[in-house]
């Protein structure tokens, strides 16, 4: 089971995956908020999306687990 | 017959020449980037109305009785406005990244080695020392340090630097990114950084109080600026007075942006704007921001050859006090190298150390020059 974790910290401004999803690495998976800027995180492995941690508006910090993939 | 005479005495057709035509263009220009397009307008516009109104025969420029002039000898003159919105820009920053990583104060340093190279440009092009000092700290991209320099050292070049240190903030990501792609290479622009530590809450407090300190007694006369922005900044990172810290960064800010923006464009009237000097500042305004680019892209080679751990040079480019503007820049850059490369709180490390080097490069140009 692998995890992926946000490479910076910001507020999630869209999820662009959905639990069962398969996903390959280097997709978009979620954009995050930093500086007033959009910036879209890349997926760092690649599976079928078992769980996602984060919510909506949630803020989030630089390490935090995004996904789970089975 | 008299009465239609003296009436049109009174008013002020008469007084209007082909300048002033010229500069109510250029204002039309400027409200018109502002309103359709959206650049800068909350300088823009105030600016561009301030430029109208001043090439409109009136006393409003008057010194001792016109009302702009009251708002620039007031504001600007007695250079009380630029340090009012540093105490606003401390209250926005987070100096978070330069406290986990401080060898980012160091690129926030270098960058400013563009204002010292076109200082001596300005110099060679016949502007007096004041004046290329002025021209000098456009390279930094700091619209109020420019104004505050300007003030204390020439203050006919006030608004024509301001409005070129303005419109390089705002052409960050056209004249950046040629610079950085050619003083990189792609394999250097895909360098991954590794994680910033946590920084305390602690560290943050002690902070601003600890530059202010350092800085003044190193540079006296940037003492008005960074004193203002160390306690913009104490007043957000203590989060006691989280009141005084919001009014800093919305209520006052917005208050002083309009005093500024409309009584700079009121230094700008057609006899000053409309001379050769004014493109010689642009062309130089353009050498000193791509040159401020350059040296602390240079300056992050050089660390390299020394750290373990290599930075992204492209974080050099950050230097430069346009916040976050640049560090945007260099995040977007790193990208098209390597889309999971997420340079962006990297980079903020040197953008807000560019802040303080610009003001600490404009207190060292007063207290030499004053």
């Amino acid at each position: 089971m692998a995890t992926i974790e946000s490479p910076m910290a910001g507020k999630v401004l869209e999820i662009n995956v959905n639990v069962g999803d398969t996903i390959a690495e280097d997709d978009e998976i979620i954009v995050l908020e930093a500086m007033k800027m959009e910036n879209p995180i890349f997926a760092t492995d690649g599976g079928v999306v078992k769980e996602i941690k984060v919510k909506d508006g949630q803020q989030i910090a630089e390490g935090e687990v995004i996904l789970v993939l089975e | 017959m008299d009465f239609l005479l003296s009436m049109w005495q009174s008013m002020s057709f008469d007084n209007l020449y082909w300048g002033h035509i010229v500069m109510w263009l250029i204002a039309f220009l400027f409200m018109y980037l502002a309103i359709a397009k959206g650049y800068e307008p909350l300088l823009l516009l105030p600016i561009a109305f301030g430029m109208l109104l001043t090439n409109l025969p009136s006393d409003i420029m008057q010194p001792g009785q016109g009302l702009l002039w009251r708002f620039y000898h007031y504001g600007e003159e007695w250079a009380v406005i630029p340090p009012l919105i540093f105490l606003g820009i401390g209250a926005m920053t987070d100096f978070g990244p330069v406290i986990a990583n401080p060898k980012t104060l160091i690129l926030g340093a270098g960058a400013q080695g563009g204002v010292y190279v076109t200082f001596f440009g300005a110099l060679l092009l016949d502007f007096n020392i004041r004046q290329a000092a002025v021209i000098g700290i456009i390279g930094g991209a700091d619209g109020p340090t420019t104004i505050f320099l300007a003030s204390k050292l020439a203050p006919e070049m006030m608004g024509i630097c301001a409005v070129a240190a303005y419109s390089y903030m705002a052409l960050v990501p056209v004249i950046q990114p040629p610079v950085m792609r050619l003083l990189t290479t792609e394999s250097q622009r895909k360098i991954r950084m590794k994680s910033l530590r946590k920084v305390s809450k602690l560290e943050k407090i002690f902070f601003p109080i600890i530059t202010v300190i350092i800085i003044t007694l190193v540079v006296p006369d940037a003492a008005a600026l960074m004193g203002m922005f160390c306690l913009g900044n104490l007043m957000r990172e203590s989060g006691v007075v989280e009141r005084l810290s919001q009014t800093a960064q919305n209520e006052l800010m917005n208050i002083v942006t309009i005093f500024l923006g409309i009584s700079v464009g009121a230094t700008m009237p057609a006899e000053l704007f409309l001379t050769p000097a004014v493109i010689g500042v642009f062309i130089l305004g353009t050498v000193a921001f791509a040159g401020a680019t350059a040296c602390g892209l240079g300056l992050a080679h050089l660390m390299n050859l020394f750290l373990k751990e290599k930075i992204n040079p492209l974080i050099g480019a950050a230097g430069v006090s346009a916040v976050p503007m640049a560090a945007r820049v260099c995040h977007k850059v790193g990208q098209e190298a390597d889309k999971r490369n997420y340079l962006l709180m990297h980079a903020m490390g040197p953008n807000v150390a560019g802040v303080i080097g610009t003001a600490v490069a404009a207190g060292m140009f007063i207290s030499v020059l004053k």
